[in-house]
């Protein structure tokens, strides 16, 4: 009975590497995720042994719960705390940062600072860059009224469906920022007409879509009151329409 | 070691026994096998030749469980959903059997302009978009197979917007007040405000407009019937292309509580001719799901459903014919920006978006009247010129200046009698199971529609979404569903 336990042993190991590599909904937007892959020694087990493709369904669902239970709500919080602190501490427990209204930013890594005294204010800024936010987790934000800036950079979960539910925070965003964000094509910039109190909006570095600067241009006409920032347009001109430049600015303040 | 074996195999609570061999889909390297066996066949008795063997990889198997009459959408998301809700792995053999494997002629996905919304009069209506929409968001959960690449959508959530005149506009209030019950981010607005928010729109004639905020727009119908038919066959659904040319039913006299003399009947075979010749293959099944689209009221005449007298339950026939819909491409470079959400006009013209490079899709279902015929699937270019062309001008004015680009003709499985989906099994032929008559709405409800079959399958009666006003019965009853708004 050794034998057959250290095969499952062995084979899970390498499967959880892959899982995390291959099966990354992350990855819908990139070229390699696309591409036709050489078939594998773990796909032939699939093939022929019903316990190998069920333990690689198994571990894929495993990932796609974990997404879903960083994006879980925050239910007992709001009915205790109310809808600032709830934005906060979803933010800060997926290590972004938020700024109360009056106040200094704050960050997971602050010590002594304590949020439940602001149950009263209201936040006003939240830089989400790197989160593992989606659609689901954007209901924890959506509350957050008198939001004013928004960073959304390089989330690798956000989609075209999640920029559809930011018209609800259309009376009071100004500054958005969805640079570097995998999934984010120019279907979902369609949705952000909604937003007519915007000022700034950064929609650079974006891989899926198809035609940066046309869709930029698009965007503009779209909130002529906004500036847009996307395609560098120096650059391009040596680079060609399809390269895309790294973003090095960012629109933090602090 | 005998004791741990002994202990392991004992084990109430293992799930599975070990490894097993699994040799795939049994049409996996058939072709060599066979070849294989025939070369074997003729080494041991070299004198004969031996014709006794012949590839029946084309043929579908002699029983199935289910058989499902209709490849499309619709008969790919009940099937989906008979594997899902199973209670064991396996427990089930299902059975596609598709007439055109192209889908050219298909009832969903041909006329569609991938359109999905929740602005409807009937409830049930709305439960299905909403689940269909939650569907599509995750559908990477539902449709993901090991190894294959994600099922990309390319969904546009830019919203449906409704226009409704001064005589339409108290039927579109009390409608956007039932799809807020029910759970659709739909808002209300105003002549004034849709000019405001879509400036390039002349809101003349306009008197209330109704604006899906969310979980509205359009997606590819393509990827998801493809990731559909992935899904499905790595489930293990057997697929056939050929044609369903008869029904081998058995019959019994019954009595109603009223004394009425009833005949029930129930298919216990289904004849299936392969495509392009005159072989066929009957196969034993227990549950007929008619999924046939545009075709379904043929299949039905086939199962005998409708060969009674007149005004009784067994003459009543299942009332879904093929109609044909048009749908345009045009280009017009002054035309609506990136905003532009998928248009109802009040003359019925609709139009959307398609891509970046100023280009559109639309149509316009024609009146009575006007029907074209259904025997082809040509285009008369006539009709956009006299019929939509003159109603987008008056709604969209840049839309003077465009072109035409293509266009193609598709079916709707049209329900004469109220427009709505007929769902659930047939009264009278009791294991003949109905999913069709939407009348063009089978794509952005086919989710919800396979679950509710499945669950009518497999536990008698409606889970998820209550269907009831969708089954056979109302036809008999003459209990019309009122559906307004119908694009």
């Amino acid at each position: 009975m050794a034998a057959p336990r250290a095969f499952l042993h062995l084979g899970a190991r390498e499967w959880h590497g892959r899982a995390r590599g291959t099966h990354s909904m992350s990855g819908l937007a990139t070229p390699d995720s696309n591409r036709e892959k050489k078939r594998t020694l773990l796909q032939f087990l699939s093939d022929h042994f019903h316990d190998v493709q069920t333990l690689r369904e198994y571990l894929l669902q495993k990932q796609i719960s974990k997404v879903s239970m960083e994006n879980r709500s925050y239910r007992k919080i709001q009915e205790r705390y109310g809808p600032y602190i709830t934005g906060a501490q979803f933010i800060l427990k997926q290590g972004g940062a938020v700024k109360f209204q009056g106040r200094d930013w704050i960050r997971p890594n602050d010590r002594g600072h304590s949020i439940a005294e602001l149950q009263k204010v209201p936040v006003e800024a939240v830089d989400a860059s790197g989160c593992a936010i989606n659609y689901q987790g954007l209901s924890n934000l959506l509350p957050l009224k008198e939001l004013q800036f928004l960073s959304l950079q390089r989330c690798p979960n956000l989609d075209d469906w999640c920029l559809s539910r930011l018209y609800l925070l259309a009376g009071s965003l100004q500054e958005l920022s969805l640079a570097g964000c995998p999934r984010i094509s120019e279907r979902g910039l369609a949705c952000l007409h909604h937003l007519q109190n915007l000022r700034r909006l950064d929609i650079s570095d974006l891989p899926a879509v198809s035609h940066p600067g046309l869709t930029q241009i698009l965007v503009e006409e779209m909130l002529p009151h906004c500036e847009v920032l996307g395609v560098d347009w120096a650059k391009s001109l040596k680079l060609g329409p399809d390269d895309q430049p790294p973003d090095t600015s960012s629109p933090l303040s602090s | 070691m005998f004791r741990k074996v002994l202990r392991l195999g004992l084990c109430p609570g293992l799930p599975t026994r070990g490894l097993r061999t699994r040799t795939g889909g049994f049409t996996l390297d058939w072709d060599t096998k066979v070849s294989d066996f025939k070369k074997k066949i003729e080494s041991i008795l070299p004198g004969k030749q031996c014709e006794m063997v012949y590839d029946t990889s084309h043929l579908p198997p002699e029983q199935s469980d289910v058989v499902i009459i209709g490849g499309g959408i619709l008969g790919l998301s009940v099937a989906f959903w008979l594997k899902k809700l199973e209670s064991r792995r396996g427990a089930m053999q299902v059975l596609v059997v598709e007439q055109d494997h192209t889908y050219s002629r298909a009832s969903s996905t041909g006329p569609s302009v991938g359109g999905i919304w929740q602005q409807f009069s009937v409830p049930e209506n709305v439960q299905l978009s909403l689940f269909s929409i939650n569907f599509l968001r995750n559908i990477n959960e539902y449709l993901a197979v090991v190894d294959a690449p994600p099922v990309e959508l390319r969904f546009n959530p830019s919203g449906c917007l409704l226009l409704a005149s001064e005589k339409d506009a108290a039927t579109l209030e009390s409608n956007v007040r039932m799809q807020r019950q029910e759970g659709a981010k739909v808002c209300l607005m105003s002549p004034e405000q849709m000019q405001n928010k879509f400036p390039w729109m002349n809101a003349e004639g306009v008197a209330l407009a109704s604006y899906g905020l969310e979980n509205e727009g359009w997606f590819d119908a393509w990827s998801l019937l493809q990731g559909l038919r992935r899904k499905v066959q790595s489930m293990g659904v057997f697929f056939c292309q050929g044609e369903v040319t008869r029904f081998i039913t058995s019959s019994n006299q019954m009595e109603t509580p009223t004394g009425e003399q009833v005949v029930l009947r129930r298919i216990n075979n289904v004849h299936v001719k392969m495509d392009k010749s005159l072989e066929y293959q009957p196969v034993e099944c227990a549950v007929v799901v008619n999924a046939a689209g545009a075709w379904s009221g043929q299949i039905a005449e086939l199962a005998g459903i409708g060969k009674g007298l007149p005004g009784t339950l067994q003459g009543t026939k299942l009332p879904v014919e093929p109609r044909k819909r048009y749908v345009h491409l045009w280009h017009c470079p002054q035309g609506p920006g990136l905003e532009t959400p998928l248009v109802a006009d009040i003359s019925g013209v609709y139009f959307r978006r398609e891509g970046l490079g100023s280009n559109y899709l639309g149509g316009c279902s024609p009146t009575e009247e006007e029907e074209p015929d259904p025997t082809n699937l040509e285009v008369d270019h006539d009709f956009f010129q006299n019929k939509v062309w003159p109603h987008l001008v008056q709604r969209v004015p840049s839309f003077k200046t465009l072109k035409v680009q293509s266009a193609w003709a598709g079916y709707y499985d049209y329900n004469t009698f109220d427009q709505n989906g007929v769902v659930g099994p047939h009264p009278l032929v009791v294991n003949m199971y109905f999913a069709t008559g939407f009348s063009g709405r089978g794509l952005q409800h086919a989710p919800g529609i396979g679950r509710a079959v499945a669950e009518m399958i497999l536990e008698g009666h409606f889970k998820t979404i209550d269907m009831s006003p969708f089954l056979f019965t109302r036809f008999y009853l003459g209990e019309k569903l009122q559906e307004h708004n119908i694009l």
